[in-house]
């Protein structure tokens, strides 16, 4: 009996500091895992500049298969986390049918609109940033011919593409832009050997830089281009590091400035759509040591010019997205 | 077009080959003992991940290539138990390597290197170089002969010329050799070879073993040869199409080089529209040509040019006594 009523003690116990937690942010990792050097690791480096900076603390979670989305934001929902930050647009099912049965919690989406009074919803204008690495490649480009290499052909890949072709053309009227999609199936994120192919292929037309927006696949892109001479461009988080000397730029997705504001609002995050682009440092090229003697100061200086008429609206990019077309490229 | 492109269109076309082939005669040897695999995709995933994450740790390819088969051959030893030993379905138990592949080459890579699932990049030893043949730097600037034997034959990795080697390897083996006359005899009729006095059990025992190595082979082929290391789900397909190619062959061996080569130049074609649209004066859409190899394969099936039979006894367990 004693020990029975000790449980009961525990479990009360437990469950008080369970309510002391409230308020506390959440953060769900997507199946690639939180050091995945990409999208969930930037996801993960908002998060941690958080708590370093507030001394608050986090809950996490990484998911190890698509099944536990919806476990793990019941989960913590019920135990009070609020806000919980999801990465991924998959949750954006999950998310839809879950997010009514907690309506004081708020729930942020990161690449996917979810529309429900306490969600908001994250995206980024991928086309902004992949204008200003378009220009960056132009200038690098010395046989006057730049390339791109999607994954899967869906339309947010065409909007990378068309962005870039623009910020290409904008650089040099006169350059050649190559666009190549692996495939339409979902195998085409994954398969690098064919991304290899491709670069080679768009190499003997004459490319010498090659942008990847291609998952997996871009892995394959970027050895090449380092193999064979040519200039590779990485995609969402800064992967610049993976062939030093051989990787002009970025394109940065700023997932980490996302989580951190949402992480920093608490739960006053602001139901909605938030656009992230250019002006709100949510889209961006990198620069560091690797690629320091790629970028010369004249190039970066017509690429911050860029960025600032962007920003304030004298520079439009195209978004493919918004009417199926793109004025820079046919695909 | 020119020459040079013509070169580098077939060299792209002999690269995106040499895993069909040898996924495509790894096939060979098992379906002619009589049991079908479905499962060359899953080994060879299997194959590529564990040939780099080796190389990786050791800095030798070579490790790395017999760690490859090493993993490729523990598949392959599921297989035959099941399917030998156990009498069970052949097709399910490919099915379920194709599976336990996908999933434990991911979670065993994030366990090892936390990369989100991939193997770190292989640099210098750790990965099969292209290897120049002699006099190819002597003879290129020869008219015409140079070029083709600079570019297209030359400068491919060693395992290229492996695949190469096999094909007539296998063939002697078949049609030549005491092995390769029971191993087709077991795959159409079975019962008489166990009259004979040899063991139905212990031959497609071996024929499976083969094709574990052969499949092996084509993995570390993926991942240490044409890539830098191993990522989630890299084969894309490429063990289904080698059972199109199989099919496509009609289970011979140089139709298999024939048939693969033409499938690499299928593949090769659609990463080049612009040729296409040059040569023809139209565009072809890519999708087409992604489909080509499995177009082909049906027509060949519904027996529209030649007919494809398969050995006889293929897919069916062998029991002794009734």
């Amino acid at each position: 009996m004693t020990l029975f009523t000790k449980c009961l003690g525990a479990t009360a116990a437990l469950a008080l500091t369970a309510g002391a937690a409230l308020a506390d942010p959440a953060i769900i990792f997507d199946l690639g895992g939180k050091f995945d050097k990409s999208f969930n690791e930037s996801a993960f480096n908002g998060a941690t500049k958080w708590a370093e900076e507030t001394g608050g603390k986090f809950a996490e979670v990484e998911l190890q298969s698509d099944a536990q989305r919806e476990q793990a934001l019941r989960r913590f929902a019920e135990s009070g986390m609020n806000p919980i930050v999801m990465a991924g647009f998959s949750f954006a099912t999950p998310l839809q049918d879950l997010a009514g049965d907690y309506p004081d919690t708020k729930f942020v989406i990161i690449d996917a609109v979810v529309d429900a009074p306490n969600v908001q919803s994250i995206v980024f204008n991928e086309e902004q940033g992949s204008y200003l690495v378009g220009m960056l490649a132009a200038m690098a480009s010395k046989t006057g011919t730049v390339s791109f290499v999607g994954g899967m052909d869906i339309p947010l890949i065409r909007k990378f593409a068309c962005g870039y072709a623009e910020g290409a053309k904008a650089a040099n009227p006169d350059i050649k832009v190559i666009a190549n999609m692996t495939g339409t199936t979902p195998a085409a994120w994954n398969d690098p050997v064919k991304g290899t192919e491709l670069t080679l292929a768009q190499k003997s037309q004459g490319s010498d830089v090659v942008f990847q927006a291609a998952g997996g696949t871009g892995v394959g892109v970027l050895q090449a281009a380092a193999d064979n001479d040519m200039l590779g461009i990485g995609v969402d988080a800064n992967q610049n590091y993976m062939h030093p000397g051989q990787v002009l730029t970025s394109m940065l997705k700023r997932v980490d400035n996302a989580v951190y504001d949402a992480f920093k609002a608490g739960t006053d995050v602001k139901p909605g759509i938030e656009s992230l682009g250019v002006a709100q440092d949510g889209v961006g090229y990198a620069m560091d040591d690797n690629n320091k003697d790629l970028v010369t100061a004249d190039m970066q200086a017509k690429v911050e010019e860029a960025k600032a008429g962007i920003a304030d609206g004298s520079i439009t990019v195209h978004d493919y997205m918004s009417d199926e077309s793109c004025p820079a490229l046919t695909f | 077009m020119d020459l040079l492109t013509l070169l580098q269109l077939l060299d792209s076309a002999v690269r995106l080959a040499t895993p069909l082939l040898l996924a495509c005669i790894a096939g060979l040897y098992s379906e002619r003992a009589g049991i079908f695999d479905i499962g060359l995709e899953g080994k060879m995933l299997a194959a590529a991940f564990l040939s780099a994450a080796v190389a990786y740790t050791t800095g030798n390819v070579w490790i790395g290539l017999l760690a490859g088969i090493g993993a490729s051959l523990l598949l392959s030893a599921i297989h035959g138990i099941a399917s030998i030993t156990f009498r069970g379905n052949q097709l399910i138990s490919g099915v379920a390597i194709n599976f336990l592949a996908a999933g434990l080459t991911v979670v065993i890579a994030q366990s090892w290197f936390a990369q989100g699932g991939r193997t770190p990049q292989l640099a210098g030893a750790a990965r099969f170089n292209p290897i120049t043949l002699p006099f190819a730097d002597a003879l290129r600037d020869v008219p015409v002969i140079g070029p083709i034997y600079y570019e297209l034959i030359s400068g491919h990795t060693a395992l290229v010329y492996v695949a190469l080697v096999i094909v007539p390897l296998t063939w002697w083996i078949l049609y030549a050799t005491r092995f390769g006359l029971r191993l087709r005899a077991v795959g159409e009729n079975p019962a008489a070879v166990d009259t004979a006095g040899v063991s139905v059990v212990g031959l497609r025992f071996a024929a499976v073993g083969i094709c574990g190595v052969l499949c092996g082979i084509a993995g570390a082929y993926l991942a240490t040869a044409l890539q830098a290391g191993f990522t989630k789900d890299m084969s894309a397909g490429r063990g289904y199409i080698a059972l199109a190619a199989l099919i496509f062959a009609k289970w011979k061996p140089w139709p298999c080089l024939w048939a693969t080569l033409l499938f690499g130049l299928l593949q090769a074609l659609a990463l080049r529209p612009d040729l296409i649209q040059r040569t023809l004066g139209f565009s072809v859409q890519t999708q087409l040509l992604d489909a080509l190899p499995y177009i082909l394969t049906v027509v060949i099936l519904a027996g529209f040019v030649g007919k494809a039979i398969p050995p006889r006894a293929g897919g069916e367990p062998y029991v002794k006594e009734r």
